[in-house]
């Protein structure tokens, strides 16, 4: 999936071709734990992928490592072409300053499974608040441009509140907001809907449908299986640290070749 | 058919007792008088009081104390901060110093601490140089004309006062939820600017409350800096009744204007918690006047036994 569709990051022509994310043999340990065992990964630029698996198998921690919040142990992990906590000098890999992993970080829009808006500030200010900390944009046309997209979810009428006032769905909503509000080339999204009341789920995922409609790029963490069959262009399914298997979601949700897909499945459909 | 209500008896005794007890406080405070030295005058001598509560020499007193607070929570805040913040630090040379400087600070007395600043520091370095480390020196400054007895004052209130707040506000960081540093973090946000603006924020709901207390506590440790010949408002009450003898009314005199100033203490800290409680609680807690308010509303008739009302829904603009 290389065609870059209309409506988000234009890419430069130099990048046009490459992938948006590449991940090779990419290990991560806690301690003793070897949590990813050598993942590869390939998502085109306008694709939708969905990860999905049980709890523990490091579908999250991949996530976290794609948007420097674990730092990778092994293998190599590359983001729009360039490789993830390093900058290429030589033939030297320099490791990322602080600052330049923000930068990186800015680029890529995250949405989490508990939602974490900033609680002390309202809708609005959630939502400019990367544009205008981060990328020191004019107040007021990133109020205008926070607007726009707090309509776009659904919650026009809610910029003046403050997070606790809102409901499950309705934060998770201005959590994207907030993400889209940076133009990220990426999203990540972490189990979005598992921490909320099953009829708030469609909302949410409604959003996210019209957001993969429009071109952007996904990985979604989740557990929503009709979400990934619908809107997924490729479902991947991980196990224990690795890729057990992927392909067209239709294929890999109706015909799993493997046993432990088959078996994870039977469970959650 | 009749309802008949719980009775409390114990409560209706107790409110009794407080009472008498109350009535007791006012009459030997206000009305009864004792015979000294042959004369007789009221118990706790009002009019002495009233006369030197509002003296020059005590309100020069009132303006070094609050000054000594004003910088000495001013500077230990700023401490406490950096000391918190080194504390969290993965580095183990800023944490591990972090720690010293607590253990030290919280580890020896106040006082102790004042007198060192005050004698120690000019008995162990009698100039006091600014320059390169074991090289030049750009200026030098002899010790006794800079530490004056109030700067030693300020300098040993305000070191140990930021051990005590780095605690506090250490505290108040780990209580903010990782989330928010990740959901920073994702959006770009440096450590500097997620610290100032997502996580200190944040913080403030567990920070201010025991910031208050150390606040009035100084207020009150000010007068620990009478020791080393600060003129504050204790020892300018106590420089008066060196004079006149007049002990306890110009002890009532400093223990009136020290109450005064914690209470004015009490009323600020009402307002700024409830500035950093926006978005996390849902209701704000109404202010005193709103307390007032709403219970002139609820003093009106209320309802029968079985007349089920919808609560007053509680507005407050």
């Amino acid at each position: 999936m290389t065609d870059a569709r209309p409506g988000y990051g234009s890419p430069s022509v130099s990048s046009i071709g490459v992938p948006m994310v590449e991940a090779r043999r990419v290990q991560k340990s806690y301690g003793r734990l070897e949590v990813l065992k050598g993942i590869d990964m390939t998502v085109g630029r306008g694709e939708v992928l969905c990860l999905i698996g049980p709890s523990g198998s490091g579908k999250s921690t991949f996530l976290r490592c794609i948007n420097h919040l674990e730092k990778i142990d092994g293998g190599e992990l590359a983001v729009d072409g360039d490789l993830v906590g390093y900058r290429q000098g030589g033939d030297k890999l320099y490791e990322l300053k602080d600052n330049e992993v923000c930068a990186k970080r800015a680029e890529i829009g995250m949405v989490f499974q508990r939602f974490n808006l900033f609680p002390h500030m309202s809708v609005l200010d959630n939502v400019t608040s990367g544009p205008v900390w981060v990328k020191k944009a004019p107040g007021g046309p990133s109020k205008d441009r926070a607007r726009e997209l707090l309509a776009r979810v659904g919650l026009a009428d809610k910029v003046a509140n403050y997070p606790n006032q809102l409901s499950g769905g309705q934060q998770q909503r201005v959590a994207i907001a907030r993400a889209l509000a940076m133009d990220p080339k990426l999203m990540l999204f972490d189990e979005p809907t598992s921490a909320l009341d099953p009829e708030l789920v469609g909302d949410v995922l409604d959003v996210m449908r019209d957001l993969a409609r429009d071109g952007m790029t996904m990985i979604v963490v989740t557990h929503e299986m009709g979400f990934a069959r619908e809107v997924g262009d490729t479902v991947v399914f991980m196990d224990g640290g690795v890729v057990v298997e992927q392909g067209d979601p239709t294929e890999v949700l109706t015909n799993p070749q493997h046993e432990r897909t088959k078996s994870f499945l039977a469970k959650v459909l | 058919m009749k309802i008949v209500p719980v009775r409390h008896p114990w409560r209706w005794a107790a409110s009794g007792v407080i009472v008498v007890l109350v009535a007791m406080l006012v009459n030997t405070l206000v009305f009864s008088h004792v015979v000294r030295g042959g004369t007789r005058e009221g118990r706790f001598q009002w009019g002495v009081v009233g006369h030197y509560l509002f003296a020059t020499p005590i309100l020069r007193g009132i303006v070094v104390t609050l000054e000594l607070t004003v910088i000495a929570m001013a500077a230990g805040v700023t401490i406490g901060i950096i000391l918190a913040v080194m504390r969290l630090s993965p580095s183990r040379l800023l944490s591990g110093s972090a720690w010293i400087y607590i253990w030290f600070f919280r580890g020896t007395p106040v006082l102790v601490q004042l007198f060192f600043w005050y004698v120690g520091i000019s008995y162990l370095y009698q100039h006091l140089a600014l320059g390169i480390p074991f090289g030049t020196a750009f200026f030098t400054l002899n010790s006794t004309t800079l530490i004056t007895s109030f700067v030693a004052g300020a300098l040993g209130l305000s070191l140990n006062e930021g051990a005590y707040m780095s605690e506090i506000v250490r505290a108040g960081i780990i209580s903010v939820d990782e989330g928010q540093t990740e959901a920073a973090a994702s959006l770009g946000m440096s450590k500097g600017l997620t610290l100032r603006k997502i996580v200190l924020p944040q913080a403030m709901r567990v920070i201010i409350p025991p910031t208050g207390n150390e606040t009035i506590s100084m207020l009150k440790t000010t007068s620990l800096v009478s020791t080393i010949s600060v003129v504050e408002l204790f020892q300018a009450t106590q420089n008066i009744s060196n004079t006149n003898y007049q002990v306890v009314p110009l002890l009532t005199v400093a223990s009136l204007w020290y109450l005064f100033f914690t209470s004015v203490m009490t009323v600020g800290q009402f307002y700024i918690e409830r500035h950093y409680a926006r978005g996390s609680s849902r209701q704000l807690p109404p202010t005193p006047f709103q307390r007032l308010r709403m219970s002139m509303r609820h003093a009106r008739p209320r309802p029968g036994p079985f007349r089920v009302e919808a609560p007053v829904a509680a507005t407050y603009d």
